[in-house]
């Protein structure tokens, strides 16, 4: 392979800037018709439907001025917000310990783990409610000891442990492959110079997981805001901004005002991933 | 800042890993206050191992004790050791600048943040790099990254400093440059240090003792002139510098060789030996006037000196090097002369 024939190496060099511009382009030419096909246009059309109802442009307006949608979105983002803090406490932990000890059972354990990446978001409203639900084994131990029945399938602290249970495998692969990655040297200089346990995590393994759980965080921040399948399966006493998106659109027909939600929901999933970015890229400047 | 080492005793320190390797037979090493000794080995013999035992990073095998001083710091983890360790890979931290590493140390010692600077400072002038306090570390050039692991190292003073190969990375110019720089740095601190290198030069330069290893095991432990003109064995003769072994046999007096005889001074043998010269020790005399001689099979030029490959005199070629004002041609018949007490005879084992 090295020794592949001088002259084509020759030829391929003295045509190369002509060469790499089309090369270029053509390699740019998917990504133009996806931008085009599934970003651009359907965006557009989105926007101009949202403006297109009965109150026009002010159908935006509404989202934040209409009290029950204004109220869905805070408790949306609230709730995506918990689960992302609470996700990368849980992941963090325990992708540290999964990475770094070795003990039996720790690659069937990381199997079991992953297992519910699989699952569509029905099946985990499935499982929230087999476990907090109205029959539910929450329900059943509390009803034995405190002789009332604890149900949490169908609150927001329902819709919170689904999300949970769909994050956590997630977030905990990506923080075990970037411990994998950490340069236990770092860990041993520090060591020597006399960090303990705790000033090691913080001041070596935290600052050089941040890309990582910044990246991640966001994913389960994303994908938080805008779960329906859970939502969809859970949500009977509460109105996440997906849910309220379909009954906008199906039951009540009111596609304009389906369209406007849409947009705010990807516009503030979409800030707040932006300032956590920024944020994020400004610690780890300020750092070093 | 000077004299704050201790002397430092390791005692039958063996390292079997977990893999059953046996990376380290039980060995024994002392190594005096303010004294810098230095591990030589070629790869895979054990050097970053017994550093990484008397650093606290790995534990000896049972019955292997490390002491600093009079204390037994065999169950003392690393972060209460208090050594400095500069690392082959230097193992910056990324998320901080070139002042934030230097004085992490300090800063977990509770060090109050005016005398932290001024620590800080200090070493920075000490080793040179002015005005790179405030980079972030992968802003800097390899030089400059290994003066601050250095800096990091030293600057809480630490009874013992280990230093895993600091220059390997770097290219050769800058090698030879700090390590004259390393090398009055470290007279200057006058902290008990230990250095791995698998450079002979390196080792050299910087060790008032060289324990060169292996295979897992001390082959030799002595001064670098010592270790140079009095090898254990054949492993070291030819690890340490370039050296011609030749297997002659001698008769008490000299050596009889195919080109003739060489006086050998102490230590002479009845019997087969392996005799072992120093290439600079071989001088090229007129062929007439010698007692041993033989064909020159190739002369290289080296710029201050030039080596010389020569057949016949011995079984094998020997190396010769010699003045460069000497004019040689490939085919010329040359006489050899060496100093009797430059010929070291060595036992035949340790291959
Ligand atoms: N954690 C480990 N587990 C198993 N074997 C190991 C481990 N660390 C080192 N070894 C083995 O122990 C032997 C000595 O290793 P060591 O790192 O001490 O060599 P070294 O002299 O420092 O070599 P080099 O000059 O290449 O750095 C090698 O054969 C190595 O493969
Ligand atoms: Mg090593």
């Amino acid at each position: 392979m090295r020794s592949g024939p001088p002259r084509a190496w020759a030829a391929g060099g003295a045509q190369s800037p002509m060469t790499k511009a089309a090369f270029i382009r053509i390699c740019l030419l998917p990504l133009a018709v996806v931008v085009a096909a599934f970003f651009v246009l359907p965006m557009t059309r989105l926007v101009w439907i949202g403006a297109s109802g009965r109150h026009g442009i002010a159908a935006y307006a509404a989202i934040v001025l209409e009290p029950r949608y204004a109220a869905s979105l805070l408790d949306t983002v609230l709730l995506a917000l918990a689960t992302t803090v609470a996700t990368l406490l849980i992941a963090t932990v325990s992708g540290l310990f999964l990475q770094r000890r070795r003990f039996p059972g720790r690659a069937l354990l990381v199997a079991m783990l992953t297992l519910p990446l699989a699952f569509p978001g029905v099946v985990i409203g499935f499982l929230i409610i087999l476990l907090a639900g109205r029959q539910g084994l929450l329900g059943d131990i509390t009803l034995a000891l405190f002789g009332q029945k604890l149900v949490l399938a169908y609150s927001l602290a329902g819709l919170f442990l689904g999300y949970l249970y769909f994050s956590i495998p997630r977030v905990i692969l990506t923080i075990m492959a970037a411990v994998e990655k950490l340069d236990p040297s770092l860990e041993e200089a520090a060591r020597t110079l006399g960090a303990g346990s705790w000033a090691i995590h913080r001041d070596i393994i935290l600052p050089a997981l941040a890309p990582a759980l910044i990246a991640s965080g966001a994913i389960a921040f994303a994908t938080a805001m805008g779960a329906f399948g859970t939502a969809f399966t859970l949500a009977t006493d509460i109105d996440v901004l997906p849910m309220l998106i379909y009954t906008e659109f199906t039951l009540s027909a009111n596609i304009a005002t389906a369209a406007a939600l849409s947009v705010g929901l990807g516009l503030v999933t979409w800030a707040i991933l932006a300032l956590a970015r920024i944020y994020g890229g400004n610690t780890v400047a300020a750092n070093g | 800042m000077s004299g704050h080492g201790v002397a430092l005793r390791v005692i039958d320190c063996g390292k079997t890993f977990a893999d059953g390797t046996r990376a380290l037979a039980p060995v024994a090493l002392e190594v005096g206050r303010g004294e810098t000794a230095v591990l030589l080995g070629p790869s895979g013999c054990g050097k970053t191992t017994l550093l990484r035992i008397i650093a606290g990073l790995e534990t000896p095998d049972p019955g292997g004790r490390v002491l600093f001083g009079d204390t037994d710091v065999t169950g003392v983890p690393i972060e209460r050791r208090n050594v400095g360790m500069v690392f082959q890979s230097y193992a910056l931290f990324p998320n901080m600048n070139v002042a934030d590493n230097i004085g992490y140390g300090l800063k977990i010692r509770g060090v109050g943040e005016a005398e932290r600077k001024t620590r800080v400072a200090a070493l920075v002038a000490l080793t040179g790099i002015e005005g790179l306090e405030r980079r972030r570390v992968d802003q800097l050039s390899g030089g400059q990254r290994q003066r601050v692991a250095l800096a990091r190292a030293v600057v809480v003073q630490p009874s013992v400093l280990l230093l895993d190969e600091p220059l390997t990375a770097l290219d050769a110019a800058l090698r030879e440059r700090l390590r004259g720089e390393l090398n009055r740095l470290l007279r200057k601190l006058g902290i008990t240090t230990i250095y791995v290198t698998h450079d002979q030069a390196e080792a050299m330069a910087l060790g008032d003792r060289i324990v060169v290893m292996r295979k897992g095991e001390i082959a030799q432990i002595g001064t670098p002139r010592a270790v140079y003109f009095a090898p254990a064995n054949k492993f070291v003769a030819e690890f340490v510098g370039a050296a011609n072994l030749i297997e002659a046999a001698c008769n008490g007096a000299t050596l009889v060789l195919p080109g003739g005889t060489l006086p050998v001074a102490n230590g002479a043998i009845h019997g087969q030996a392996i005799a072992m010269i120093r290439p600079e020790a071989i001088a090229i005399v007129p062929a007439e006037s010698a007692s041993l001689v033989g064909l020159v099979d190739s002369v290289s030029f080296l710029g201050d000196r030039q080596r010389v490959l020569i057949s016949a005199a011995a079984a094998k070629v020997m190396t010769a090097d010699v003045p460069n004002a000497i004019a040689l041609a490939v085919g010329d018949r040359v006489g050899l002369a060496v100093e009797p007490a430059a010929i070291r005879l060595l036992p035949g084992d340790a291959t």
